[in-house]
């Protein structure tokens, strides 16, 4: 191993030929060497006492020391993990905040007498599974939770037992103190606060992420939460008063996009999902697709203005139903006259709209309704968005049928979405559930001409002022909007019975900025109602009482409806070549 | 298994012959350590920061293969070729960070790393083992030619070296260069009244980061009063052994690497020693204390002088830094950001890592020959030397 080398006495000038010079260097080196070796040895003396210690120090850590126990690892993971951020309406009105509970938890590994300690608990816990329990106590585990989130008066019962080897951890239980009210928005979380559902699950990371512990600050919604007490509260009479099987409700803000109410019948409580059924749980407004019916008359008409296919002037012959095939297009309130696109509109002629939607054409029929966003899956903060279901092939009966809004089933959200240009001034701006910050600009893309837009506006009011949807008026608050009555769909054609009854509201419509629509489903007519279950009759009235409600909450101003101004601006001619009024 | 006989005077058989075959089978038995750890750790953590589980994981691999295969090759050359590449490496690296003070990338409030060609590396993690060659080497000239100014060098180019670091600011790559420059120069002969001036000025300049550095200042406070700030990560850390105990939690069953940020490099050891528990953590201390141990012991025959500096270099940083690291992961030490080598999570270090543990397998070879065979280095051949002289 040692490399033999030249030694100066003996290789003097024989091997290598060295001068005097060079011996008396290599004696240095040597030296140098040597110095190097002793020096050396200090230096591995050291690291042989730092392992030295590292391994004493681990050996003290985990053996000899009474370190933390398994509680205390857990309770710093839960002190980490707890952290979920407040969820508060655009108001600042808290949704969703956390309550301090404690968690019982076992070391069953330091467990003296599990049988003991399993009885006393069942004293504190009578509906306890104590096979389960036994087991997992009797388990080699460090750590096994016996019972999590307990009232303060259950954990100073388990305290009085005084059982070895049990300890609490510190936990936060989401609550929310709204109750049912937005629950289909907010969603609700699983035993480890982790979301589920809704914004709770949409925004899971951002609410509890590090950064979010930091920050501490609140997740703000859209949603106006008194609105939405007042939709929900409206929306669920109207379910029970017309013995609908759900119903769903959206107030929408045109201009922004922004959701200001949400509601889904049934509801359940996001303080107890686990009570709720899955018909419960189900989002109406964003994961339910529907067969919306007459509302589509709206984008039919727009469509024809826009393409300039028909105009206002221009009529349709509704004397007879449209046969195609097997099938045949009726009117419900049948005139049976030539009609005009406003009257068309106005008594929702499903003749009428057939024939103005062949006009157009299938190809801009398609190219218009995307654009509206109706044929694609919405965009929103929610993980429960239904995808729309479009007719693949799209051919001329669907044209047909697409035109009165049978064939495609879309979104209550997606129709929102789709109305707002109509009545916006044009402009398709994307929806949220988040609050936009105060004077953020929306940039939205064109879809319609302003005079489209004015046009709709006018046709909306004409529906509520002489139309069918008479009942959805609210004094000074010029409502307008379309009525829609849906057969749904059952195997092997549509019930006429099972209804799906819709209105689309706006309102004032001199210069809308709130969108209202109200589903009912399956609703039944009541005496008062002389057995109609329309949109007309069980829908309408209800965004009728919302926006009566809601309205000044909003801070909508009143309008005048019979003055000169409002009139001129709601101006529209029902007859052919004559310029008449709506009102 | 190759086989190759003693006669066989191939590159490859050669060294098959005289390599450190039992400190070659340590770096391999480390290497297979780390990627367990990474796949234990780094899953957490990946979840995160949003990618997918197994990043990591993978991304280790891809950097371990490349880093073994240098690990090889740079073990098969002469020492002559050690220090001729190291020499090359450390002015690259010398370049490089000086460049990451000019257009770095800034990641968690230092500019360390730079984008060369896609790839993200930090240039001081290749300065540290070529830096141990080359001070060596500049040390060794002094058997030459005894006029040769070679402490003055020494401190010139660690002077070069730490103005980077200092400026970056990377305190513990910078503590660690110094460390290993002040072990090199100590074995080099250094007077010891002069050991103990710099002794002092070492601990002149710990003072002095402490004054000038808040960070250092605040990880040290926190170090001394645990309860004056967050000491987040050295307590959950600790609790980490103590959950683990003797025989660990069992491979995934452990809770901290979900809430350590830095679970899968700098904490690493912890979560070792939560899953696989005491007995796994002190293999791991051995398997350090054995390479730095051996290395150095084998060291202690050796009668070159560069060689026993370049070697002592080399081993005392893998020394230090796993020390440093294991020390902070058991809260021996105050929290300071250093990698346990060929076990964290990282690319430049773990490639520079196989560089360093290169030379050093390269330069403890068994020679039956003087180290420099066909190659004496005369100070009348080394142009630098003539350089050198000239110039003063």
């Amino acid at each position: 191993m040692n490399a033999p080398r030249p030694d100066a006495t003996h290789t003097y000038d024989r091997r290598s030929g060295r001068t005097r010079a060079q011996v008396a260097l290599e004696g240095a080196t040597k030296q140098a060497v040597e110095t190097g070796h002793a020096r050396l040895l200090a230096v591995a003396a050291v690291f042989v006492l730092c392992f030295l210690v590292l391994g004493g120090r681990l050996v003290h850590l985990t053996v000899l020391r009474d370190g933390p126990g398994a509680g205390a690892i857990a309770q710093a993971v839960s002190a980490a993990d707890s952290y979920r951020a407040d969820i508060v309406d655009r108001n600042g009105l808290l949704l969703a905040t956390n309550v301090r509970t404690a968690s019982l938890y076992a070391e069953p590994r330091i467990m003296m007498n599990q049988d003991e300690a399993v009885a006393k608990l069942a004293t504190v816990f009578p509906e306890i599974d104590k096979k389960d329990l036994l087991v997992r106590l009797h388990s080699d585990k460090s750590f096994t939770w016996v019972r999590r989130h307990l009232t303060p008066k259950q954990q100073a019962a388990v305290n009085a037992l005084g059982i070895p080897g049990i300890g609490f951890l510190d936990e936060t239980r989401r609550i929310y103190p709204q109750g049912r009210a937005a629950a289909h928005v907010l969603g609700y979380v699983g035993i480890d606060n982790e979301g589920l559902a809704g914004v709770e699950k949409a925004f899971d990371a951002q609410l509890r992420g590090p950064d979010a512990a930091r920050s501490k600050r609140p997740l703000q919604l859209s949603i106006d939460i008194r609105v939405q007490h007042i939709l929900r509260d409206e929306l669920a009479r109207a379910v029970t008063n017309f013995r609908a099987i759900g119903g769903a409700g959206i107030i929408y803000d045109v201009h922004s996009g922004e959701v200001i109410a949400m509601a889904s019948m049934p509801d359940f409580d996001s303080n107890a999902p686990g009570e709720a059924t899955a018909e419960q749980l189900f989002n109406r407004v964003t994961l339910g697709v529907y067969e919306m019916g007459s509302t589509f008359k709206a984008f039919t008409i727009a469509s024809a203005l826009h393409y300039g296919t028909s105009g206002l002037d221009d009529t349709f012959d509704a004397t007879e139903p449209i046969r195609v095939g097997r099938y045949q297009i009726r009117d419900d309130h049948a005139k049976s006259r030539w009609l005009t696109v406003p009257e068309i509109f106005m008594y929702s002629s499903n003749i009428g709209a057939a024939k103005i939607a062949m006009e157009v054409g299938t190809e801009r029929q398609r190219l218009f309704l995307q654009r509206l966003g109706l044929l694609s899956r919405p965009d929103i903060e929610l993980p429960e968005v239904g995808a729309p279901m479009v007719p693949t092939p799209w051919r001329e009966i669907n044209t047909m049928t697409i035109a009165f809004g049978h064939g495609i089933a879309v979104s209550p959200l997606q129709t929102a979405a789709g109305f707002a240009p109509l009545i916006n001034g044009g402009v398709r701006v994307p929806s949220t559930l988040i609050k936009r910050p105060q004077g953020e600009v929306v940039l939205g893309e064109r879809v319609v001409s302003p005079q489209t837009a004015d046009t709709m506006r006018r046709l909306m009011r004409l529906v509520v002022e002489e139309g069918t949807g008479k009942q959805a008026a609210v004094k000074g608050f010029l409502v307008g909007g379309k009525t829609g009555t849906a057969e749904k769909a059952t195997a092997g054609g549509y019930a006429r019975k099972a209804l799906l009854s819709s209105f689309v509201a706006a309102f004032p419509m001199t210069d809308p900025r709130y969108l209202v629509i109200a589903i009912l489903d399956e609703p039944k007519g009541t005496k008062a109602t002389y057995n109609f279950a329309t949109g007309g009759w069980t829908a309408a009235p209800v965004t009728g009482r919302v926006i009566a409600r809601a309205g000044p909450l909003l801070g909508v101003m009143p309008v005048d409806e019979e003055s000169g101004d409002v009139h001129k601006a709601m101006l529209i001619s029902t007859r052919k070549g004559r310029s008449g009024a709506a009102f | 298994m190759m086989t190759f006989g003693r006669t066989d005077r191939s590159v490859v058989s050669d060294w098959w012959w005289t390599v450190d075959r039992w400190l070659m089978v340590a770096l391999f038995v480390l290497a297979g350590t780390g990627a367990i750890l990474v796949m234990a750790a780094s899953p957490p953590v990946a979840d995160r920061i949003g990618v997918d589980t197994f990043h990591f994981v993978r991304r280790q691999i891809v950097f371990m293969i490349p880093a073994l295969m240098v690990l090889v090759g740079v073990s098969m050359m002469s020492p002559l070729w050690v220090r001729r590449s190291a020499v090359i490496v450390f002015f690259g690296a010398v370049v490089l960070l000086f460049a990451t003070l000019v257009m770095g990338a800034e990641i968690k409030g230092a500019t360390r790393w730079l984008n060369v060609a896609g790839f993200v590396i930090q240039p001081s993690e290749f300065t540290k083992p070529a830096m141990a060659v080359v001070v060596a080497w500049m040390l060794s000239q002094r058997q030459n030619d005894p006029g040769f100014p070679a402490f003055p060098v020494a401190l010139a180019l660690l002077l070069l070296v730490l103005t980077p670091l200092l400026l970056q600011p990377d305190i513990g790559m910078a503590l660690v260069v110094c460390a290993v420059w002040f072990i090199q120069m100590f074995l080099a002969g250094l007077p010891l009244f002069i050991v103990a001036g710099l002794a002092v000025i070492g601990m002149a300049g710990a003072v002095g980061a402490y004054a000038f550095f808040p960070h250092v200042a605040s990880r040290i406070d926190r170090f001394l009063d645990p309860s004056s700030g967050d000491s987040f990560q050295v307590t959950t850390s600790l609790n980490a052994f103590g959950h683990g105990g003797l025989w660990g939690t069992g491979p995934g069953e452990g809770v901290v690497k979900q809430i350590l940020p830095d679970a899968h490099a700098d904490f690493i050891f912890a979560v070792a020693g939560e899953e696989f528990g005491l007995v796994f953590a002190l293999f791991i201390v051995a398997l350090f204390a054995f390479i730095v141990l051996r290395g150095l012991s084998r060291l202690m025959r050796e009668t070159d002088l560069f060689i026993l500096l370049a070697g002592t270099g080399l081993f005392a940083q893998v020394g230090l830094q796993s020390v440093i690291n294991m020390g902070v992961n058991v809260s021996l030490l105050p929290a300071k950001g250093m990698t346990l080598p060929f076990i964290s999570y990282g690319g430049s270090s773990t490639l520079a890592l196989a560089l360093g543990f290169g030379y050093a397998l390269a330069l403890t070879r068994a020679r039956a020959t003087p180290a420099w065979a066909g190659a004496a280095p005369t100070a009348a051949r080394t142009p630098l030397n003539a350089v050198l002289r000239g110039a003063r």
